[in-house]
């Protein structure tokens, strides 16, 4: 398409080959959260893992914490184009929290406190992919960047790491999450830029 | 949602807003429409053929082929300094869209609407105030408009005859300067103020929230201490740049 903007382009950015199509870098950490920042007490903060309305596993924030944990390197890819590289992160790794779970499940809904849900096929969770985190550059995780605990899967777009994860529910089947069902993509991979229906 | 491919666009107008923000007309042929509170991609080529991508919320709605947005210029930033500063009635770019099946009012639901913007942030409220007042609904919908100062209000003409009599209920707070004559306090928004300024929490508004990251993190917290259902305040946040 032959669409040239007059004059466009002096104040371009350095490219980087981590940086996906689309994408700018930023130093900051911008927030995308569609309401208010819920507030959870570790004390009352708990993860399930559920399938078929039924809890297959719960960790409380001690249990948690009593699990190996990672300290994880990786870029982290924002759907409205900002992408942060370099980031530092520890948690539990998905694979650690499946283990013991036996499912033939394909897709996996993570649910957050505060109503937020997204859809994530199982095989992009496992196999080192995914973690709840709960640090970030050495600090407890903000509330407003998800804290106590955020999924981390920095291999999508970022509405895909839950904020205030609380549990995974596991399905034998795709159904759209909170950002999904409202236009955006259902698999969400930043180097093919799948950002949108 | 129709989301559809790059469009061309041409800019039919530009209109300066603030010493840093500009209104853009823009017309589309073929645009799908928009509901209030949408926004669009811009696409800017080049001529060696590098692009770059932004997101803008749409001040219009509606099915019209003319399309407005609200860009405020980020000082180190690479697209909104061009759109703000260098673009010219005839030039032309791309857009997608609309975009965003969340932050998006429509009439007929029957609750009041409280719009609480902040500085540039208040571009998708306009669109949801214009649409009320289209929708006969002006009068159950409220504005509060938290700006810096008197001449960083975007949008301050039109919305002052939206809010004209019968009109949508307007609040003007100002974090730094106050225009002359004004008697309220000046400063950050406190949980007095805006339960002031805000439909009651009893009667179950929709509430949206648009603006910088702190702004809405501040408020969106403070309309949850002020008894407000956190499913009812949907919030739109600007970063990065």
């Amino acid at each position: 398409m032959a669409v040239f903007s007059r004059g466009f382009g002096a104040r371009r950015r350095d490219t980087d080959p981590n940086l996906p199509p689309g994408q700018y870098l930023t130093e900051d950490f911008p927030v995308l959260s569609a309401g208010p920042t819920p507030r959870i007490d570790t004390a009352e903060w708990s993860f399930d893992v559920i399938e078929d309305g039924r809890g297959l596993a719960r960790w409380s924030w001690d249990d948690l914490l009593a699990l190996p944990i990672e300290d994880i390197a990786t870029d982290i890819h924002c759907v409205t184009r900002w992408s942060k590289l370099g980031t530092s992160w520890r948690g539990v790794s998905i694979d650690t929290l499946l283990e013991d779970v036996d499912s033939e499940a394909t897709h996996v809904m993570a649910h957050s406190y505060g109503g937020y849900t997204t859809n994530i096929p199982l095989e992009d969770l496992t196999d080192g992919k995914a973690w709840i985190a709960f640090e970030f550059e050495g600090e407890p995780l903000d509330p407003e960047h998800g804290g106590p605990a955020r999924l981390l899967v920095p291999h999508l777009y970022f509405w895909k790491s839950a904020k205030w994860v609380k549990g995974l529910e596991l399905m034998d089947g795709d159904a759209p999450g909170f950002w999904e069902q409202n236009g955006y993509n259902m698999h969400g991979d930043p180097w093919t830029e799948e950002r949108y229906w | 949602m129709i989301v559809g491919a790059w469009r061309p666009a041409r800019v039919a107008d530009v209109a300066a807003a603030t010493p840093t923000a500009r209104v853009l007309t823009l017309d589309v042929p073929g645009w799908p429409g928009s509901d209030a509170g949408q926004h669009v991609d811009v696409r800017l080529t080049a001529e060696d053929g590098y692009q770059a991508v932004r997101s803008y919320s749409l001040g219009s709605y509606g099915s019209a082929e003319r399309i407005e947005l609200g860009v405020d210029e980020i000082p180190d930033g690479e697209v909104s300094p061009y759109l703000v500063r260098d673009v010219r009635v005839g030039d032309e770019l791309e857009v997608k869209g609309p975009l965003g099946g969340y932050f998006v009012w429509r009439p007929g639901g029957g609750a009041p609407v409280q719009l609480i913007a902040g500085g540039s942030g208040v571009v998708p409220l306009v669109a949801m105030a214009r649409a009320a007042a289209d929708a006969g609904a002006a009068a159950s919908a409220r504005l509060l408009y938290s700006v810096r100062g008197p001449d960083a209000a975007m949008y301050r003409d039109e919305i002052e005859q939206l809010a004209g009599h019968g009109g949508v209920g307007l609040t003007w707070a100002y974090t730094r300067r106050a225009p002359e004559g004004w008697d309220g306090s000046v400063g950050r928004l406190d949980d007095e103020r805006l339960r002031g300024a805000v439909w009651d929490a009893t009667l179950r508004p929709d509430v949206f929230v648009c603006g910088p990251t702190g702004f809405v993190e501040h408020v969106a917290d403070a309309l949850v201490r002020l008894g407000h259902a956190p499913e009812r305040i949907r919030t739109e946040r600007f970063g990065g740049g």
